[in-house]
């Protein structure tokens, strides 16, 4: 392909993917609002501030925040053409990432354990679905993470591969920042109102 | 064993396929009409075609017409559920209860309603957008070809799910919003709702997709020199809507996700008890479905746009107004979603500030008015019936809209809420606004993509059979509305003395069924006579802008040579001008076809059936088909073809 035209392919493509973000934005609001809602419905069952684990979740944010830093390093090395290095950045998102998703589980494993499942009440309804669709969307960068390091293992870093990089890098620093409204909205403001 | 029965079925038994009488007759001309074409591909050996041709193809005019296609079935389909809606309320009073059971009579108000919108309007929109936006921006294709193939798939496995529901269980029974608790599992055990929430699912996500694909063609795909404000109305229009498609959509997927959470799971976001919020599905449901009324509306505003300026031989009417109005149109449009329900309690203030909101649009739309009955003003007129479908439109959906202004009052609104005058109102605004306004664009840009024109003659007999057909239906469902006659009634007392204006609006029912009867008409002799109407100068209108520029049928790469731009009804211009240098031909780079688009939306239907029947091996194979096929997608580098300058020099010189 020519210069030109690849140029033409990555402008058109980070733009529709920026739209795509707004989408999911859209879709994230909607969640919040739902979660707005139906905070205080916990149906005699227990709150947001009885639940939650402060020092947990902020582990759990600075892994998080960490692995944002992580894969900006990676976009920095893919400029420079260090292929080794973007592998290995990855890498680290990727361990961040996956240890990210495994404290959300364990902290929805202990939620349902001791009978505080989203059967419970609205409020906790709301919060498993929330938290968890930005959880589900940690899954889909991983998975993409794991598709696109093999990628780049292959064929190099491409135009087609940087381009690819480019879109996951957008995904997953827009995936941290939902997590700072979550840690927000509903970590601290759940355990500040009481 | 019945364990491994609800293993290998979930909760699928022989019992979803008993069916009344009636429900059968349904299933049986189904399965006839698609045996029937099963039996003509193998007679006529078009399967390699059809797949080569038409299923696996990134065309976006390939797409637009099998979109087309596709919502013309499903208008057929939900015609007859309107057919029957008429029937039995003419014949259900007094002693004489109808021909069909209560709960078969809401599963098909239901499916009226939600085929009309989801599947015959968006499909008619889409298809549209597919065959004439790249065309008219002077591109080849539209920004990212697969995903449009994909959103076309995922839409047309919706429109399959619903029909599928006709013949393996039940469809939802609970109108076509589907409102909780209603809607719960508690009050709606079996398997209709859910598949009511899976088929909007899937074709809503691809409605999703195209219109971040579409948008994202708008603003970056545009021939050299077409400014934004040089862009022919209907990419405005398309842009304005898709602008609603990126904003309102994803709601429309929470609200429906949230909806299956709390009848796959059993969470509490609607139900009655336990700290749900009813109330909260008919906020998000509306924060969606408004702005979805004007998805449907503005496209169609931007066809009248272009046809009659074309028939009118005139400029456009007011450019920039227009462009303006449909921006108003698009902001409004988000804050007037709770004039659906201010019976709901919110207080005086909210519902004021809503009804004053909802008056308001009335204002763009005016202007919109204004500007095309300007625009024939001194205008050389030619009737052709695309013309005849917008007189038709201005005359209606004024009627129509100053109904909808009547209800934009709240207090107003408490008396008609649910009432068939509501019915009567959006009817007017969607078949005289939406409907017509598709008919009147296929007809004028059906030679662009198919090289012939529609008859004239059958289609001036369905233009009129469809207004007065329309007329008769709906006015008496005004007038209803206002002696007290709810929506969704099965039966009603005899007393009352509604039946003769129920006979009156069956009888119009028929008379737009006769209008149906002309369009089908004349599609056949169209295709007879195909010869005498022929299209050879690709300019057959004698148009305004870009699309009209390049031969009937378009070919694939839409512009042998991409077009540049210097004004406002660029082709116009430059049929005045006269410039005849000889093209200098490049290599085109065009997108291969393939079969991964209907694959994902083959498992994505899978997926679907699955969760509905609750079949847990099914659905895990569903989804990881479609993470698997999306895989094999992006790290294809591979998608792309060469078309040499020398063969296009070839093709544009035999044709």
């Amino acid at each position: 392909m020519k210069d030109e035209e690849i140029a033409k392919t990555t402008s058109k493509t980070i733009f529709g993917f920026w739209l795509y973000i707004m989408t999911d934005c859209v879709l994230f609001a909607s969640l919040f609002a739902t979660y707005a809602v139906l905070h205080n419905n916990t149906f005699g069952g227990p709150s947001g501030a009885s639940l939650f684990s402060m020092p947990y979740v902020l582990v759990e944010t600075l892994l998080l925040l960490t692995s944002s830093f992580t894969c900006g390093l990676a976009v920095l090395a893919a400029q420079s053409q260090r292929k080794n290095q973007v592998i290995g950045w990855f890498g680290a998102t990727f361990v961040l990432g996956i240890s990210f998703l495994a404290m959300e589980l364990t902290e929805f494993r202990h939620l349902v354990m001791d009978g505080n499942s989203w059967r419970r009440s609205g409020f906790l309804s709301s919060y498993f679905t929330l938290v968890g669709t930005h959880g589900l969307h940690i899954t889909v960068g991983l998975i993409w993470m794991v598709v696109l390091v093999a990628q780049i293992r292959r064929k190099g870093l491409t135009p087609n591969n940087q381009r690819r990089l480019t879109l996951l890098s957008i995904f997953w620093h827009f995936l941290d920042l939902v997590w700072i409204f979550i840690f927000t909205i509903v970590y601290l403001m759940g355990v500040v109102r009481i | 064993m019945m364990l491994f029965a609800n293993l290998l079925w979930g909760r699928l038994t022989l019992n979803a396929f008993q069916h009344d009488p009636i429900e059968m007759g349904g299933v049986v001309s189904m399965v006839i009409a698609i045996a029937a074409i099963v039996v003509a591909l193998f007679y006529f050996k078009r399967w390699g075609w059809l797949w080569r041709e038409w299923l696996t193809s990134l065309d976006p005019k390939k797409i637009g017409v099998m979109y087309i296609i596709v919502a013309i079935v499903m208008l057929l389909r939900a015609g007859v559920d309107a057919a029957m809606i008429r029937a039995q309320q003419a014949l259900s009073s007094g002693a004489n209860h109808g021909f069909l059971t209560s709960d078969h009579f809401q599963q098909i108000f239901t499916a009226h309603g939600t085929i009309m919108i989801f599947f015959v309007a968006m499909g008619l929109m889409f298809g549209l957008i597919n065959l004439v936006v790249p065309l008219q921006l002077g591109a080849r294709d539209v920004a990212f070809p697969f995903l449009n193939a994909t959103s076309f798939w995922l839409y047309a496995a919706g429109a399959v799910l619903v029909n599928v529901s006709l013949v393996v269980g039940k469809f939802a029974a609970t109108g076509w919003l589907a409102y909780p608790p209603l809607s719960e599992l508690r009050y709606s055990p079996g398997v209709g709702v859910d598949y009511w929430i899976w088929s909007l699912q899937i074709a809503g996500i691809g409605s999703l997709l195209s219109g971040v694909n579409f948008f994202a063609t708008i603003i970056k795909l545009r021939a050299k020199g077409m400014t934004l404000m040089k862009m022919p109305m209907f990419c405005w229009s398309v842009l304005g809507a898709l602008t609603l498609v990126v904003f309102a959509f994803p709601i429309l997927t929470v609200t429906l996700t949230l909806l299956a959470l709390d009848r796959s799971l059993g969470m509490h976001f609607f139900t009655a008890g336990a700290g749900g919020n009813a109330m909260m599905y008919v906020n998000l449901i509306w924060a969606w479905g408004h702005p979805e009324v004007y998805i449907l509306i503005l496209p169609a505003f931007g066809v009248f746009s272009e046809v009659v300026a074309t028939f009118s031989r005139k400029r456009l009417f007011g450019y920039t107004s227009m462009v303006w109005a449909i921006w108003a149109i698009v902001a409004l449009s988000f804050i007037v979603w709770l004039h659906h329900f201010f019976t709901m309690g919110a207080g005086a203030d909210v519902n004021a500030f809503f009804g004053i909101m909802t008056m308001i649009i009335a204002i763009p739309t005016g202007v919109k008015i204004f500007n095309w009955l300007f625009t024939m003003y001194r205008g050389r007129i030619w009737f052709a019936s695309p013309m005849l479908w917008f007189m038709g439109f201005v005359f209606l959906f004024t009627l129509g809209g100053v109904a909808g202004v009547m209800m934009g009052m709240p207090p107003v609104d408490f008396q008609l809420h649910n009432s068939l005058f509501l019915v009567a109102h959006f009817h007017t605004m969607i078949v005289s606004g939406v409907l017509f306004g598709y008919f009147a664009g296929l007809t004028y840009w059906f030679p662009k993509i198919f090289g012939f024109k529609l008859n004239e003659r059958p289609g001036k007999y369905a233009f009129w059979c469809w207004s007065i057909g329309f007329v008769l239906a709906f006015t008496p469902l005004y007038i209803l509305g206002f002696l007290g006659a709810t929506r969704r009634l099965d039966h009603y007392s005899a007393s009352l003395g509604w039946q003769p204006l129920f006979i009156v609006a069956a009888i119009g029912g028929a008379v737009i069924a006769i209008g149906i009867g002309f369009q089908i008409l004349q599609l056949i002799v169209s295709i007879w006579q195909r010869n005498s109407n022929l299209d050879t100068t690709g300019d057959p209108w004698n148009g305004r802008t870009l699309e009209w520029s390049t031969r009937s049928p378009a070919p694939a790469y839409n512009f042998a040579v991409l077009p540049e731009v210097a004004e406002r009804d660029a082709f116009w211009i430059a049929k005045k001008t006269k410039k005849t240098d000889r093209p200098a031909y490049a290599d085109i780079v065009m997108p291969k076809n393939t079969s991964l688009g209907i694959v994902i939306a083959a498992f994505a239907f899978l997926f679907s059936f699955a969760v509905v029947w609750h079949i847990l091996w099914l659905g895990v194979v569903g989804l990881i088909g479609v993470v698997t096929t999306i895989i094999l997608r992006i790290s294809d580098d591979e998608t792309e073809y060469t078309i040499k300058a020398s063969e296009i020099a070839k093709m544009e010189a035999e044709s």
